[in-house]
């Protein structure tokens, strides 16, 4: 095992992210064509273009949130001082460095939305609506351009900023020799301060109000205060996925030396251990509702348990719960490099599932929109991922060797 | 039960603990157990020892629990005594969804608590048989039994250049039995070795 490796992205690897790209790109003219065909009212007209808006908004905003998941990951981590986590946290540290590319398209795609003068997603834009909209106008000091502007720039600006200086400080780890121990007790402290405010960012952010913002307020009348709680868990567990499956594709390559079944081992219990916290909050959320039965809140579950959209409802709850739930729970499976990776695939498509749920039954609840394009659009973002992931790979060493924990890392076992 | 003959040899260092498991099954002699104050990790690996099946029993209480709690709830109230909470129908899963996790919950962790003790031959009043109360302080204690087919003196003789202090030949109650094991100087007619 070379220290020093780095992963040189094939041909064939970065062909085949410019061939997802392209396909992507493709689903999204194609999308755009059919929904801005001519419509006999100008209100179909808006609901068939806000539908294509809603698919640039679900897959740019689901591939940022897992994205900045794993800086989630990372940090938290880095907080608890972990140790296990080193021997693959450049890959980690690749993923998170998705999140400024992919941040400036989700906030042109949103700001967009907003003042695009389409008001179907986002009914709160549309201020002549609001003045006599007694609902909306109680919410206009949290839902307005500005506000939303503001804290959608600062927002990702945060993300971009932390991410950049965490990752900047595990690559300072590569030059230096640790002379002195008090070297390694300042990295130490810089590394938690960072993770630490990332942490209050997130807080804040991914925890509260950026869901209620992004998301919740597609449905401008109702509300849960779950709802941050049940995306951040949702997102968490494909970050995680995402990452296994990157660090399966790295040992197939015959990279990342040290890292072995225990640290899969490890990802295979957070896809598991959240997939149930996922289950936990989404039921939380459902029963409350379905138990007290107050039409203002049912709203949101009547349009996503007909028709068309029952079928992702259930299939995404089966996807999400009961595969890892059954196949997850025995210890093999965890060590088995196949089945984590079928495993992993599934749990990104079933939470894909569940922030299409998540956005169409609202913009369009009547006439379910084409989920093979929308699916195409999200090709775009893993092509994106994936190009960009194996150029971030490239420029560092792959193993952190020198970092403080990396020792805890190698002789970690379960 | 049986009372067995066993070869025990004390030794103080992880160090020299491995080897000495690694040679003892090596050299083909039956590796009884090994007694230590805490855990060491990696020692059941060097010792064999495959891994348990109680998470496999877990799973199937668990499941009974499931069973149990929807069966019952079921019958309960839609056949025996149906009630009408706020119009909803008698057949309403998410209400019971906390109680069936609850029952599941319940009938795993007792289920393999009891599992656990009677595998380990556990339960109040029971007493067993011990090797030295020094395991439980600073100790580590190997024991090979004896079968037809060992050699004592050369097992001792082997004991003792594997690094092991203290090597003793001795009579030991594999099994667990009622009784007062610190007070009974006589047990199933033998004399209880001196502890």
């Amino acid at each position: 095992m070379s220290t020093a490796e780095k992963f040189i992205p094939s041909k064939k690897y970065n062909t085949t992210a410019f061939i997802l790209m392209a396909v992507g790109l493709l689903a999204a003219i194609v999308l755009y064509i059919t929904t801005h065909g001519a419509a006999a009212t100008p209100e179909e007209q808006q609901a068939n273009n806000a539908v294509f808006w809603a698919a640039l908004l679900q897959n740019s905003v689901f591939f940022l949130m897992i994205c900045n998941a794993t800086m989630f990951f990372m940090c938290a981590t880095a907080l608890a001082w972990g140790g296990w986590q080193i021997a693959f946290t450049r890959v980690t540290e690749a993923v998170s460095a998705m999140v400024p590319i992919i941040g400036v398209i989700a906030v042109v795609i949103l700001l967009s939305i907003v003042y695009g003068g389409n008001h179907v997603i986002y009914h709160w834009t549309d201020a002549a609506h609001v003045e006599h909209d007694s609902v909306l106008n109680f919410k206009k000091g949290f839902l307005n351009p500005t506000f939303f502007t503001v804290v959608t720039i600062l927002t990702v600006f945060f993300w971009s900023l932390l991410g950049w200086q965490m990752r900047k400080l595990s690559r300072s780890t590569d030059e230096t020799s640790w002379e002195n121990p008090k070297q390694k007790y300042n990295f130490q402290f810089k590394n938690t301060v960072t993770a630490g405010l990332f942490m209050i960012v997130f807080a804040l952010t991914v925890m509260s109000s950026i869901p209620w913002l992004w998301l919740m307020s597609i449905d401008a009348h109702w509300y849960s205060t779950m709802y941050s709680w049940y995306t951040f868990a949702s997102t968490f567990v494909t970050g995680v996925a995402v990452i296994t499956l990157f660090v399966i594709y790295l040992k197939n390559k015959g990279l990342l030396g040290i890292v072995n079944k225990e640290h899969l081992h490890d990802l295979g219990k957070f896809i598991f251990a959240f997939s149930i916290f996922w289950t936990y909050l989404w039921f939380s959320q459902f029963m409350l509702i379905w138990y007290a039965n107050i039409p203002e809140e049912t709203v949101y579950f009547q349009s996503r348990t007909k028709g068309f959209y029952s079928i992702v409802f259930w299939t995404m709850f089966i996807i999400n719960f009961i595969v890892p739930l059954l196949i997850f729970m025995s210890r093999d499976s965890k060590r088995n490099y196949t089945i984590v990776t079928y495993v992993a695939l599934l749990v990104i498509f079933g939470h894909w599932l569940d922030f299409y749920q998540m956005v169409f039954p609202a913009v369009s609840p009547d006439k379910a929109p084409n989920l093979l394009l929308i699916l195409g659009i999200a090709l775009f973002f893993v092509g994106l991922i994936i190009y960009f992931v194996g150029r971030t790979l490239s420029k560092y060493p792959l193993i952190a060797t020198n970092h403080p924990f990396v020792k805890e890392s190698v002789i970690h076992h379960t | 039960m049986a009372i067995k003959k066993f070869i025990t040899g004390n030794f103080y260092d992880e160090k020299v603990l491995f080897p000495a498991v690694t040679k003892v099954r090596k050299a083909g002699y039956k590796l009884y157990d090994v007694y230590t104050p805490f855990p060491i990790h990696g020692l059941d690996k060097v010792m064999g020892q495959k891994d348990t099946d109680l998470h496999i029993a877990g799973f199937i209480y668990g499941i009974t629990g499931t069973a149990t709690a929807i069966g019952f709830i079921t019958w309960a109230l839609t056949v025996d005594w149906q009630l009408n909470f706020g119009g909803k129908p008698f057949f309403s899963l998410p209400a019971w969804i906390p109680i069936i996790f609850e029952l599941t919950v319940l009938f795993a962790a007792v289920g393999m608590v009891l599992t656990f003790c009677w595998l380990c031959q556990l339960a109040p009043f029971v007493k067993k048989d011990h090797f030295s109360p020094k395991i439980t302080d600073d100790t580590f204690l190997m024991a090979i039994e004896c079968t037809d087919k060992t050699n004592e003196a050369e097992a001792v003789a082997f004991l003792q250049s594997a690094g092991a202090a203290d090597v003793k030949v001795e009579h030991r109650e594999t099994g667990w039995w009622f009784g007062t094991y610190d007070k009974d100087t006589v047990k199933f007619g033998k004399p209880v070795p001196e502890v």
